[in-house]
């Protein structure tokens, strides 16, 4: 009972316990987590990822504030059920620009995953103001306030702040993007905006989302819904099937 | 005050059982003592140190089936060749397999004929009902009624806005209505009569009620009459002098009480006003033909078509 005997030590000295409980968990972490960085299939690289557009990320915070991801998840499991639902299955890096990313694990109302597209401008106006007008047994809450909160350049500038932030955390924007911030915001969501916002967010939607003049939250949090999932095009993108 | 002080247990009249009593055997203790409180040193209970050891066992059965250990550039595949993304493909084809037969049916058969074949149209209808809840029903309604509210059509009635046959509705769910996807999707737009001064208020006013007359609504009857020139200038073209409506065109008709904004005066207002511009998108590149058929069959089949 020698081994025991040793146990023993470590059991009666709170220091040495906390020292190797501490390097028993280092070890399991290293394990688990350092080869997500290397390993093959867990950073697969797929065609079209780009980062988000300006008002995309004032509709992405605007969906972080009203907590949507409680009620909606954004992926797509590989189930044939999910797959025949909502689309393709979500892949990593369809989530590389969030931080965080809003997979979500409840699901209230439809996963969101691949929104984009889905449905018309209207639509989501009309859902958004009153869901049960367009969804009878739905049971989702009114956003209707979001059609008159007007969205102003201090909300662009504090939008161009998250970029900067963003960029530390490595996502891809270029001094060209963060010199056009503020206008990009603006231009998104004009009906004949500045074309040279798609060139530098290829696949951006550019329209007045809720046909008010002003940009409102309504306009960012449809900018940001129309572009969920349809970054990736899986017609051209087939992922390699044993991953 | 009632006394129940009878009711109080004094600690000392209570009783508590000797621990020592109820032990089968004499156990040591582990040797400490706090307080003169010592601890036996009983064993972990038999089931629980098995279970502990099956688990461990059962670990390396796993990790030897699944993927596991991390390597260079991949992890262990394991025995199994489990893969979540290749069992969703397998899972997929060979639901595809089963419904393969159909499906070519479905594409080579006339559309008209589809009906004839018991077996086939009750698979069209069930493969339908399936991509009309996963594709359609956001806007027609679960249950196909449509949402007035919203100026998206009933697909349960006979009122058809483009065309109520088998081959109407598998053209307009293939192209689908005034989007800019396809060159083929059904396209008609109503002036906003209103908006871009074509009409003052007063001629607005009158059409309402002309338009109210016809279908047999409450309407002012001078008014109506007043109004039935600038109907027959500005609308029959597309509604029809009598407002029987005009599937080639998309255009409402206007005789019956089926409405796709609403008939009150005021609805019926705003629409000759502002005009409408209901849009739907096209399926061609979202559905495979057969299942834009078999959507087409279970619509047509809902209660209106023709």
């Amino acid at each position: 009972m020698g081994l025991l005997d040793h146990h023993k030590k470590i059991e009666t000295h709170a220091t040495l316990l906390l020292v190797l409980s501490f390097l028993v968990v280092t070890i399991g972490g290293i394990v688990q987590i350092v080869p997500l960085f290397y390993l093959d299939n867990t950073i697969e690289k797929v065609e079209g990822m780009r980062p988000y557009a300006p008002l995309e990320i004032a509709g992405r915070e605007i969906y972080l504030r009203e907590g949507c991801y409680t009620c909606h998840s954004q992926m797509i499991r590989p189930m044939r059920d999910e797959v025949e639902r909502y689309g393709h299955y979500s892949l990593a890096a369809e989530s590389m620009y969030d931080h965080p990313f809003q997979w979500g694990s409840k699901r209230t109302g439809p996963d969101l995953a691949r929104l984009g597209g889905r449905y018309s401008d209207d639509w989501h106006v009309q859902h958004m103001i009153n869901p049960r007008d367009v969804v009878p047994e739905s049971i989702m809450p009114s956003y209707a306030f979001m059609m008159n909160r007007t969205l102003d350049r201090s909300d662009a500038e504090h939008v161009r702040d998250i970029m900067a932030v963003y960029r530390v955390l490595g996502h891809p924007y270029t001094e060209e993007m963060m010199e056009n911030a503020v206008d990009d915001f603006f231009a998104q969501a004009e009906d004949f905006g500045d074309p040279g916002l798609l060139d530098r967010y290829p696949g951006a939607q550019q329209r007045s989302f809720d046909g008010q003049e002003q940009v409102t939250e309504m306009d960012a949090i449809i900018a940001y819904m129309q572009m969920l999932g349809t970054l990736v095009d899986f017609d051209t993108f087939v992922p390699v099937a044993n991953r | 005050m009632a006394d129940n002080s009878e009711n109080k247990v004094t600690p000392a009249s209570r009783q508590y059982p000797d621990p020592a009593k109820k032990l089968k055997h004499d156990v040591a203790t582990t040797g400490h003592s706090w307080d003169g409180i010592e601890e036996y040193d009983n064993p972990m209970p038999r089931w629980w140190v098995w279970i502990f050891i099956i688990t461990i066992i059962w670990s390396v059965g796993y990790w030897v089936a699944y993927p596991a250990w991390p390597g260079i550039k991949s992890s262990t595949a394991g025995l199994l060749g489990y893969s979540s993304r290749a069992n969703v493909v397998q899972e997929i084809n060979e639901f595809e397999a089963r419904n393969e037969q159909f499906f070519v049916q479905l594409v080579d058969t006339d559309l008209e004929a589809i009906s004839d074949n018991d077996e086939l149209h009750r698979f069209a209808i069930n493969a339908g009902a399936s991509v009309f809840r996963a594709q359609c029903s956001q806007c027609h309604g679960s249950g196909g009624a449509g949402v007035q509210a919203a100026g998206y059509p009933n697909l349960l009635n006979d009122d058809w806005l483009w065309g109520g046959t088998m081959d109407d509705i598998l053209t307009t769910v293939t192209w689908g209505i005034r989007n800019e996807d396809f060159a083929d999707a059904r396209w008609s737009e109503m002036p906003a009569f209103g908006r871009d001064g074509l009409l003052d208020d007063a001629e607005i006013d009158q059409v309402v009620h002309h338009v109210l007359s016809l279908s047999g609504s409450d309407h002012d009857a001078q008014l109506a009459a007043a109004g039935t020139e600038l109907y027959e200038i500005n609308c029959a073209s597309c509604h029809g002098d009598g407002g029987e409506g005009d599937h080639f065109l998309g255009a409402p008709a206007l005789n019956n009480q089926v409405w796709l904004y609403g008939g009150s005066f005021d609805a019926i207002r705003e629409t000759i006003y502002y005009s409408r511009f209901g849009v739907m998108p096209g399926f061609e590149n979202r559905l495979r033909e057969a299942e834009i058929r078999a959507v087409a069959a279970y619509v047509h089949q809902l209660g209106g078509g023709q």
